[in-house]
């Protein structure tokens, strides 16, 4: 089958999927959870039913507190986040609430972080991964004797986690959804899942190369796609079968969680014979003609 | 090894596994109800508990109790960090006043009775941190701040009335506090080689140790840490140098527990608390508990699916996933790791990659069988065509393991626990399922295709 002819058509795809997520990370932004930015998240499990306004109203009215935002996580908690507080001052919110509308408050959840701890962990994720990304690209260039398979599945890593960050910033700005610690790690498995499967595909090329010296890489691309399909379709699928379980039934604190490796994986998935294969051809071409 | 011999070898492995992962204690309860066949009923009703793990090689200690050890996001608890402000300090004395805080705050939470708490120091650029996790306590106030506060060392003389019988409540304060302590360091006796424990007083604090000294010949003068006793030597004679050296009874270790004791009066440094996280352990667990049932569910599927498409070959390596998932908990528990969330999913991306590479080798398999190959020979070319793609890709996830998690704790690069418990548990994942992946379920293969041609 010749898969590579199409190559403009998946870049195309790549394109439509990148390109609005570049826009809304450069316009919008990732929303950043109290993690990033520092701040108090608070939690209670409160007896009965309040309505979401009053307690608002109440938070709001002791000083020194600014509550950002409010929002019922289930039937009877509801989760506050506020600019950083001590433990005293969150015993306040509870005990203003208890009083007010004489009810039991249960705290959940507490949790007061200061902003430069965030920033730091990520400016060193990021310094890691492009340690990684190095490291990688010599570990490839090396085992396949060639920098192109290096750079090219170093470029695919680089795709799926924009596809990643892409997606998340229109879901924060649409839905409202927050990027906390967790989102790195999905970010971090995401890169290494891609490489992985990457990898792969290039090992049929590799193997092709030593059967058939003489021939194109195109043709072997060709060959090596068909060859690793079937293959990548059912891996895939069987990720995908546990991460689905993972977002439809497991627990409220993992379930963007599972969202952001799923979308990796889908991702992840289609950048090897997609975007890592037919990016290597074309830099074969665009050095051959020269 | 043969073929046979591998296979035993992986059964006994896995039953040690078993072992290792079933819980400490347990009931079996089995109730066969044999009288309607004639024979007497059996009914088994008894606790199981397994011994927890004490090795014990000349000096060195091995001790497992075998528990699956759980992060505060899954246990709940409370995450708390300090910063410590060292601007009081000497440069060259501030890795061991941290050394003294940390031991301080261990000594402290100890007294709450707190099972295993985490405490961990780290230096980034000039900020001096420590870390503490106290798992399955969120209520802690009081606890946060005692262990925010600085150490308080002063040394105490008997009291005049003071019976033989005096105990510690007898003892009261000299004036002589931490602060006339410039510090403590292990030394050795120079006639008998044995550790001792170095006192260096400040100029003031060397008179008033003349004083207290010159006054407690023949008795004993106690140190107190935050109002407990620490040591309490008895005066040979009057010290007039500013140096006085604790002799006793103790080996290095001891010696050297002391001296850092000491140090944490010697070296006060005020700690501030700059972030706190309660996980409430009924959210924690809620959510575990779904994430856990969530899991096997998916678990099932991908055997349902590898046995659907791949008949006999996906059974057997379903066989061979369930060794994999045995052996990987009863390594989380012998080295031990400590699960979080991240760390669950960097062993979720481990079973993805270990089935991968079961599916890399059977669809290589029966592309030679295609090439009408027989099938034991499909078999072993199988194998040997997929080992270079598997060895290539998951060497690639092992280096970003490795930089992840950071085994040299090089301050550029991370030391969260977050991302090094995901870096860990895929790290160990990738390791092991190359092992499960090629050995396993080769070996599985191999000797029931042996079975199958005789």
């Amino acid at each position: 089958m010749s898969w590579i002819r199409f190559k403009w058509l998946y870049f195309l795809i790549s394109a439509l999927i990148i390109v609005p997520g570049i826009y809304s990370l450069i316009r919008w932004g990732l929303r950043p959870s109290i993690d990033f930015t520092g701040g108090t998240l608070l939690e209670y499990k409160i007896s009965q039913q309040v309505e979401k306004e009053k307690l608002e109203e109440i938070v709001k009215k002791i000083p020194e507190i600014e509550l950002y935002s409010l929002q019922q996580t289930s039937q009877n908690t509801h989760l506050f986040r506020l600019t950083p507080l001590d433990k005293t001052k969150a015993e306040e919110i509870k005990n203003k609430i208890e009083k007010e509308f004489n009810i039991n408050v249960e705290e959940a959840r507490f949790e007061t972080i200061g902003p430069v701890l965030g920033k730091e962990l990520l400016r060193k994720t990021v310094v890691g991964i492009f340690l990684a990304a190095g490291f990688i690209l010599l570990y490839v260039a090396w085992r396949f004797k060639d920098k192109k398979f290096g750079v090219c599945a170093i470029l695919a890593m680089f795709h799926d986690s924009l596809v990643l960050l892409g997606t998340f910033s229109l879901l924060g700005h649409f839905f409202g959804v927050e990027v906390d610690t967790l989102f790195v790690t999905a970010v971090l498995t995401i890169l290494s899942f891609s490489v992985h499967d990457t990898v792969v595909v290039y090992d049929r090329i590799r193997e092709s190369q030593k059967h058939f010296p003489s021939a194109s890489l195109e043709s072997l691309a060709n060959k090596a796609i068909t060859e690793t399909m079937v293959r990548s379709l059912n891996n895939s699928l069987t990720i995908i079968f546990m991460l689905s379980a993972l977002v439809l039934l497991g627990g409220e604190t993992i379930r963007w969680f599972a969202v952001a490796l799923l979308v990796g994986t889908i991702s992840g998935t289609y950048s090897s014979p997609f975007t890592a294969v037919p990016l290597l051809v074309v830099w074969d071409k665009i050095e051959k003609r020269k | 090894m043969k073929p046979r011999r591998l296979f035993w070898l992986i059964i006994v492995l896995t039953l040690l596994a078993i072992f290792v992962d079933l819980p400490n204690s347990f009931r079996l309860k089995i109730s066969l109800p044999g009288s309607k066949i004639g024979l007497k009923d059996i009914k088994i009703d008894q606790e199981i508990s397994r011994p927890k793990l004490d090795l014990k090689i000349s000096k060195f200690r091995f001790y497992r109790d075998l528990e699956i050890k759980k992060g505060i996001d899954l246990a709940g608890g409370t995450h708390l960090l300090f910063v410590a402000d060292m601007s009081k300090i000497k440069e060259e004395d501030r890795s061991s006043a941290l050394e003294a805080v940390k031991n301080n705050i261990e000594r402290r939470i100890n007294l709450f009775g707190v099972s295993e708490p985490l405490i961990q120091t780290s230096k980034f650029k000039d900020e001096y941190r420590l870390i503490v996790e106290l798992p399955g306590i969120t209520n802690i106030n009081q606890a946060i701040e005692l262990i925010g506060q600085t150490a308080q060392l002063d040394f105490r003389e008997l009291s005049q009335e003071a019976t033989a019988a005096a105990s510690f409540a007898d003892f009261k304060s000299t004036g002589l506090t931490g602060k006339d302590l410039t510090r403590s360091r292990v030394e050795f006796d120079s006639n008998t080689g044995r550790p001792v424990v170095g006192l260096e007083f400040s100029d003031e604090g060397g008179k008033k140790f003349a004083e207290i000294t010159k006054r407690n010949v023949e008795k004993p003068v106690a140190i107190f840490l935050d109002e407990l006793p620490l040591t309490m030597p008895v005066v040979k004679e009057e010290i007039t140098a500013g140096r006085a050296v604790i002799s006793g009874d103790f080996n290095l270790d001891e010696a050297k527990k002391l001296s850092i004791q000491l140090n944490a009066g010697a070296l006060p440094v005020p700690i501030k608390i700059v972030e706190q996280r309660n996980v409430g352990a009924s959210l924690g667990e809620e959510s575990v508990h779904k994430s856990v049932r969530a899991g096997m569910i998916g678990l099932l599927m991908v055997a349902f699916f590898m046995i659907a498409y791949y008949g006999y070959l996906g059974f057997l390596a379903v066989c061979g996933l369930v060794i994999y998932g045995l052996l990987t908990l009863a390594l989380y528990k012998l080295i031990p790791v400590t699960l979080t969330l991240p760390g669950i999913a960097g062993f979720l991306l481990s079973i993805g990659m270990a089935v991968d590479s079961n599916i890399l080798i059977f669809e290589r398999m029966k592309e030679e069988i295609w090439a009408g190959k027989p099938k034991l020979l499909a078999m072993e070319l199988g194998f040997g065509r997929a080992w270079d793609s598997i060895r290539d890709a998951n060497v690639c996830t092992l280096i970003t393991c490795f930089v992840l998690f950071n085994p040299f704790n090089w301050s550029f690069l991370n030391t969260s626990g977050m991302v090094r418990g995901f870096a860990l548990t895929l790290g160990l994942g990738v390791g092991l399922s190359l092992f499960t992946g090629i050995v396993v379920t080769r070996t599985i293969l191999r000797v029931l295709s042996i079975k199958e041609k005789k």
